[in-house]
């Protein structure tokens, strides 16, 4: 399993969002969380990558993670390309300027990689977060609200890019309010978790 | 390593980016400019409050920084890609702090030649407030990252900053504009190190109740 949640729930700021959600995640699976705003499916996201505790229940992941935020976590005076290439270099390994040069490839961006950060479009910042991604080479992926902001390309080249993730042994954990492309995605209903 | 070298060259370019090291060595020379206007020129006054001088100036300017220190990371969610990556947190702050040290003591350093000439320190009071300078700067370093994530989650921390770090260097100003024997050089490097050593589990404990 890469991925596993047994009867985990969830409170912030006191409040209890979400109890008893149970979810596993093995090579090529994906689920996809859905709900109403404020549910939790943010708060989901960030206990399942370990940066919030769960309040009870048990949260279980191998190998490493790539979490894709609202949050750009990209420094604004930098290129692109080094902006990436500092997150590459964490994530290890060699070849973290090939991995990001073919991530921006991939996500179209490849034309801006010399432009500063701060001159990017919304869309175009999405694009990089989901470049981010790609280059960690992470088996887990959490993607949280990935299509907000791009346009329907945009959107078809992220959902290529899920499938080829899955086809290659890894799996996603998705959490959106659109309709997006996800063949054989679990659905992750949290409003039948909401205790009464 | 190749990590560490990645963060800490990432914070020395942060550091040195947008004239950030100029501005901290020109508000520095500008704070000891104001003693000779303020005392008048008396050259032997001068040369005894000197090393005093340059320390109070050294620690104001310590401030200057703090607010970019940390925050900006909060807020763009930084802290949470370092997380997911399963860097630690205490490590992380141990290298700002490293890397926050690598721009601002040498510019301050330079700075405070210019300073001694001012005041007209000898040969040896020079050599006594750099190498005070250079036992207290990591300190002031450590306490800067601390304070910089202590007021992270608030609006407008720059006068809470002031509130909270300048208390806590006081031993640093003591011991180092203390005269300069060995016996003040040796507390001051303790003070020093204690702070390097406190800081960046402090930091690291303040960074994650924001994030959460």
């Amino acid at each position: 399993m890469i991925l596993q949640l047994s009867q985990v729930a969830c409170t912030r700021g006191g409040r209890l969002l979400f109890a008893g959600l149970s979810l596993a995640l093995g090579p090529g699976g994906a689920a996809l969380v859905t709900g109403p705003n404020g549910i939790g499916k943010s708060s989901l996201l960030r206990l399942a990558a370990g940066l919030i505790a769960p309040f009870e229940g048990h949260v279980a992941r191998s190998g490493r993670v790539a979490l894709m935020a609202e949050d750009l976590a990209l420094d604004l005076d930098r290129r692109l390309i080094d902006a990436l290439s500092f997150w590459a270099k964490l994530d290890g390994g060699d070849q973290a300027s090939a991995r990001v040069a073919t991530a921006l490839a991939e996500v179209g961006l490849a034309a801006l990689a010399e432009v500063p950060v701060r001159l990017l479009s919304t869309g175009q910042r999405r694009r990089a977060t989901l470049a981010r991604v790609l280059a960690a080479d992470a088996p887990l992926w959490l993607l949280d609200e990935p299509g907000n902001g791009l346009d329907a390309a945009g959107v078809a080249m992220l959902e290529q890019a899920i499938a080829r993730h899955r086809a290659g042994g890894g799996a996603v954990l998705l959490a959106t309010h659109q309709t997006l492309a996800l063949p054989g995605a679990e659905p992750v209903l949290l409003a039948e978790r909401v205790p009464a | 390593m190749t990590i560490i070298g990645t963060l800490i060259a990432r914070d020395v370019r942060r550091g040195y980016a947008g004239g950030g090291a100029g501005l901290v060595s020109g508000f520095f020379l500008l704070a000891v400019i104001l003693f000779p206007f303020a005392i008048g020129p008396d050259r032997a006054m001068l040369a005894r409050i000197g090393a005093g001088a340059i320390w109070v100036a050294a620690l104001l300017a310590a401030l200057l920084p703090v607010e970019r220190l940390v925050a900006p990371d909060c807020e763009s969610g930084w802290f949470d890609q370092v997380a997911v990556r399963g860097l630690s947190l205490p490590l992380v702050m141990g290298v700002r702090i490293m890397g926050h040290w690598l721009a601002f003591a040498p510019p301050l350093m330079l700075a405070a030649l210019l300073a001694a000439g001012l005041f007209g320190l000898d040969g040896a009071a020079l050599v006594r407030v750099e190498a005070g300078l250079l036992l207290g700067t990591p300190g002031l370093a450590a306490l800067a990252v601390a304070t910089g994530a202590l007021t992270a989650g608030l609006r407008g921390a720059g006068g809470v900053a002031g509130l909270l770090l300048l208390p806590l260097a006081l031993p640093l100003l003591i011991f180092g504009a203390g005269g300069g024997d060995m016996g003040a050089m040796k507390l001051l490097a303790a003070c020093s190190l204690l702070l390097v050593a406190g800081s960046p589990w402090l930091a690291a404990a303040a960074v994650r109740s924001v994030r959460d």
